[in-house]
């Protein structure tokens, strides 16, 4: 296996990945990833250069509007599923550790 | 009349002509869901008093003359990643086990107006991301054909549930093979249109760039049909007036013709039930050599060649040629899939909706306890192979290096399309495999999506038809890919073929599989 992860890069891409692993669940992300960057490696045998990378299939564009008010208040709506909350707000755990 | 055998715009007409009523056919569907859903599990949620209830509503609407379109009071069964105003919407994960939506998804939208009855919520794999229905929080779906196999997916429950008259069709979205491969495994008709066709919006999103919503049914005049309503924009936005509408349109220019989803197209030819035709004299069909190589089953080749013949036997011209990059699809496809997942998966973080954590001490805790327990196995290896392919030093190596690839294999299917009218392959290389097999070897999943999954990289449509079985009884399908825009194409290629397959004497003795 050409690409060994080491537990820098897992730790790394736990805090980007915002997860919390177990020691198991480590080792098999390890592997896994492992196995998986092995084959997306098979690319390289390709030369793209020169080649535009293409995000979308159809010219797609930013599109942007004025900042006109549309819709009601839906507030109520948008709480309806929050696990927390209060006075018509999100409500969060301490932001402010220690 | 067994209700049952009847195909969606059969039931349709049947309604309409007063030989049946929606609350006929909706029992009817309740019925056999007593029946065999204990042992498929297809749904996640059914809402029988609902069903009926809007069941009853339409009849009066279609006895009243408001509604005349072909799906009035036909039963549909949605995949639980479409929202559904009222109704639980799971994506099949931990995480959004308590969701219940405040909005209704533009296609389901679309075909509540058209008079469909929902049914209820298809399972699937957590977050769309799997090949088997396996990967759901709530458990797999088995293969009605065969319950000892997989239903493929992840639309596997909506798959199912057409296969086993659990409703007359369903919505499915496919990212990367996921409403044509459980089609196919399943005998049935599914069809990933042109990128952009089908509004987005109120679809739970895996890959953006990459998703779309289509049809899962019992026969391809049904799949033109439902594709024709459930692609239909106007003024049908969620939640707004026409005057709300109207002004949003106004402010975003003509850049956004929905403003809900800027990469729907609101395409203008949409009237797929025009194409079909039971004529293929002179169109030219290409069979990519490339797609026969290593790891393709023998009776599954031999199927979709032989469906290869009965066109050519019928007119069309049809040769084999090589596609190339086949084999580059799937590296760059999981790369893609995955950054775009992940970016799309950073909003389940246990604050504005879903799944929290007990007991948080502070907020960082919270999104990373929340998210490890919320997510499966495979969502969280996912999210991580896409947040490592997009962090910087790596972003391109592997991130641009597949965009680059994507730009490659879409130009071979430019290529081809100079060259034919269609693309005529198998969807998968294999049958539906057995239960508890794909699990324990990722890869070997990945593999099998090599024929679904460069449609989703060019954006194509691309439509699964039942052509025959194996040894053991399990579907084989075949697969028609059309360039950009040319559904009609394909939908008129598959109609002649189901209509050739059925009429012919056949070695496949019966081919009601489609049924």
């Amino acid at each position: 296996m050409a690409n060994i992860i080491s537990d820098e890069i897992i730790e790394y891409v736990g805090i980007l990945a915002k997860l919390e692993l177990s020691g198991e669940e480590r080792e098999q992300a390890k592997a896994d990833m492992g196995r998986m960057l092995d084959y997306i490696d098979k690319l390289n045998e390709l030369d793209t250069d020169g080649v535009e990378p293409m995000s979308h299939v159809f010219p797609v564009q930013n599109v942007f509007r004025e900042d006109v008010v549309t819709g009601g208040d839906e507030s109520e709506k948008m709480l309806q599923n929050a696990p927390a909350r209060k006075d018509g707000m999100f409500a969060v755990p301490n932001v402010m550790s220690h | 009349m067994d209700i049952l055998s009847l195909s969606a715009v059969e039931l349709g007409t049947a309604i309409r002509e007063g030989r049946t009523t929606a609350v006929e056919a909706m029992q009817a569907v309740l019925g056999r869901i007593e029946e065999s859903e204990d042992a498929l599990r297809c749904y996640i949620t059914i809402d029988r008093e609902k069903a009926l209830e809007q069941a009853g509503q339409v009849q009066k609407r279609i006895e009243a003359g408001e509604l005349t379109g072909p799906l009035a009071g036909v039963p549909v069964a949605i995949k639980d990643n479409l929202c559904t105003e009222g109704m639980l919407t799971t994506c099949a994960s931990r995480m959004l086990g308590n969701f219940v939506p405040t909005y209704t998804a533009e296609a389901v939208r679309n075909l509540e107006e058209a008079g469909a009855v929902i049914v209820g919520k298809t399972n699937m794999d957590e977050f769309a991301f799997g090949s088997t229905t396996e990967t759901s929080a709530y458990g797999p779906t088995r293969n009605p054909r065969n319950p000892e196999h997989v239903p493929g997916g992840s639309s596997g429950g909506s798959a199912a549930a057409v296969a086993a008259g659990e409703c007359f069709f369903a919505l499915g979205s496919d990212t990367g093979g996921s409403i044509r491969q459980p089609a196919c495994h399943c005998g049935v008709v599914g069809m990933k249109p042109t990128y952009g066709t089908v509004s987005r919006f109120g679809l739970v999103a895996y890959g953006s760039s990459l998703d779309q919503v289509g049809p899962l049914c019992r026969t391809v005049e049904d799949c033109a049909v439902i594709l024709e309503a459930i692609a239909a924009g106007g003024d049908s936005l969620s939640g707004s007036s026409r005057e709300e509408t109207q002004k949003v349109q106004a402010a975003c220019g003509s850049a956004a013709r929905n403003p809900r989803d800027s990469t729907y197209l609101g395409r203008e030819d949409i009237d797929f039930a025009s194409s079909l035709k039971k004529d293929v004299q002179g169109m030219r069909i290409g069979i990519p050599r490339d797609y026969f190589g290593e790891g393709i089953d023998r009776e599954v080749a031999e199927a979709v060649r032989g469906a290869g013949a009965l066109l050519r036997e019928n007119g069309a011209l049809v040769e084999e040629f090589d596609l190339n990059l086949v084999e580059y699809a799937i590296p760059a496809y999981y790369t893609i899939a995955a950054a775009e997942a992940s970016s799309n998966l950073e909003r389940f973080d246990g604050i504005k909706y879903g799944y929290r954590a007990k007991d948080p001490q502070e907020l960082h805790q919270m999104y990373k306890k929340t998210r490890s327990e919320g997510f499966g196995t495979e969502v969280k290896r996912r999210i991580m192979l896409g947040s490592f392919v997009l962090s910087s030093g790596y972003y391109d190596a592997y991130y641009l290096k597949a965009l680059r690839v994507k730009a490659m294999i879409k130009k071979a299917f430019d290529r081809a399309f100079a060259q034919y009218d269609c693309i005529l392959g198998p969807v998968a290389p294999t049958t539906a495999p057995r239960l508890g097999e794909s699990l324990s070897n990722p890869m070997k999943m990945y593999l099998g999506d090599i024929y679904t999954i460069s449609v989703n990289l060019a954006g194509l449509p691309a439509i699964s038809v039942p052509c025959g079985t194996d040894g053991k009884g399990l579907p084989i399908g075949l697969q028609l890919i059309g360039d950009c825009f040319q559904e009609k194409k394909i939908l008129q290629a598959a109609y002649a073929y189901e209509q050739l397959r059925k009429a012919g004497p056949e070695q496949n003795a019966g081919t009601k599989e489609g049924r």
